[in-house]
């Protein structure tokens, strides 16, 4: 019996004192007693096994280009997927002239607007609209690949630091971009301490805002990063009890409706980090773009 | 007395104990200023909703800096 990685309990295999070790990835035949610790790691971290509902486990390759070498992992794939799926909804939206339906293209402009209006307009001073692009890109990103994870064979893209460190890496270059194109390189730098401050401060602010102008990305993405990684982990706990206490009932009883309530939970983190992460990056390019005197 | 890596251990459940509690202390006083708030003017009560569930995330962002912290104790050490 398999067990994935959003697996709500529900393939529990219902022989009592199951001594048979099958639930760790089954992909590669585990065998020995059930190790909760790597069962959960194994689930949350990247690995180069893929696994594929019917084929089973395929072993990615790794891409030699000139002197790199660049395994290809389970969350690139996953962030391929979530590209394909964007480009599918986008390309379904555009047909709106044939027999295309028109809840896609409505769900699709809901989206637009929403990014337009609650973050972009509302946090940026001058040329908003400009910014609506890498905002709706963000944001519906992040949320593909978060909801990805939820269903059964996906893997969290952004339950990997190296992800959630390129997105905050865009937003850094995103902020310092948009000050300089308003302001020069020169006054953007000289925006971040406020106006109008006694003499003395300066030798604590400037060290101060440049330290922020660093710290407010990196909250970004290990914000982003924990709550996704958190989520599964506290689920794949849930399921593990199963096995630890090696007894059905138990699982009947409080493993699987727990697990189905964090699973419901995590459903909402995954919407609201993707609006809390675009959110903040709308914010901080509000504030280089227009700064509060 | 050898203590090897259980110290790490000992200190990741301890710190992932305290860690909550600052937690759930902060989003616990933010929920009941949230509801005072709605309970004195219902017609803002969706504004209200809406802020402080970004400000819940955001308190949250920072308890899971410090669960990361504690979750590298555990499975690094």
């Amino acid at each position: 019996m398999r067990m994935q990685d959003s697996g709500h309990g529900a393939a529990v295999d219902p022989t009592p004192a199951a001594v048979d070790p099958t639930p760790a990835a089954a992909a590669h035949g585990h065998e020995g007693p059930f190790d909760a610790g790597e069962y959960i790691f194994h689930h949350i971290m990247d690995s180069q096994t893929l696994e594929l509902p019917i084929i089973g486990a395929v072993h990615l390759p790794t891409l030699h280009i000139g002197p790199w070498d660049l395994p290809i992992t389970r969350h690139a794939v996953m962030m391929w997927v979530a590209c394909t799926i964007i480009l599918a909804l986008l390309w379904l939206a555009n047909r709106r002239r044939s027999l295309a339906p028109r809840g896609v293209h409505n769900l699709i402009e809901m989206a637009i607007v929403f990014v337009r209006d609650e973050l972009a307009r509302k946090n940026i001073a001058h040329h908003p609209d400009r910014f609506v692009p890498y905002l709706l890109s963000t944001f519906v990103f992040i949320l593909v690949m978060n909801l990805i994870g939820l269903v059964p064979w996906g893997a969290t893209a952004t339950a990997n630091i190296g992800v959630t460190a390129a997105l905050a890496g865009m937003a850094f270059i995103m902020i310092q971009v948009s000050g300089i194109r308003e302001f020069g390189v020169i006054g953007h730098f000289k925006n971040l301490v406020p106006h109008g401050l006694p003499a003395w401060l300066l030798p604590i602010m400037i060290p101060v805002e440049i330290l922020g102008m660093f710290t407010k990305p990196f909250a970004l993405c290990v914000r982003l990063f924990a709550n996704m990684t958190a989520g599964h982990v506290v689920i794949l706990s849930l399921i593990s009890m199963v096995f630890i206490l090696k007894a059905a009932w138990v699982g009947a009883v409080l493993s699987v409706p727990f697990a189905l309530f964090i699973n419901g939970i995590e459903l909402l983190v995954a919407f609201l980090q993707a609006y809390i992460f675009t959110m903040l990056t709308s914010l901080f390019i509000g504030m280089s773009v227009h700064p509060q005197h | 007395m050898e203590f090897g890596n259980s110290l790490a251990h000992f200190a990741a459940g301890i710190g992932a104990g305290l860690a909550v509690i600052g937690g759930a202390a902060g989003i616990g006083r933010l929920a009941a200023a949230a509801m005072e708030g709605s309970a004195r003017q219902p017609q803002v009560a969706g504004d209200i909703r809406t802020t402080m569930i970004i400000a819940a995330a955001l308190i949250e962002g920072a308890t899971l800096f410090a669960l990361v912290v504690c979750i590298l104790l555990a499975v690094k050490a």
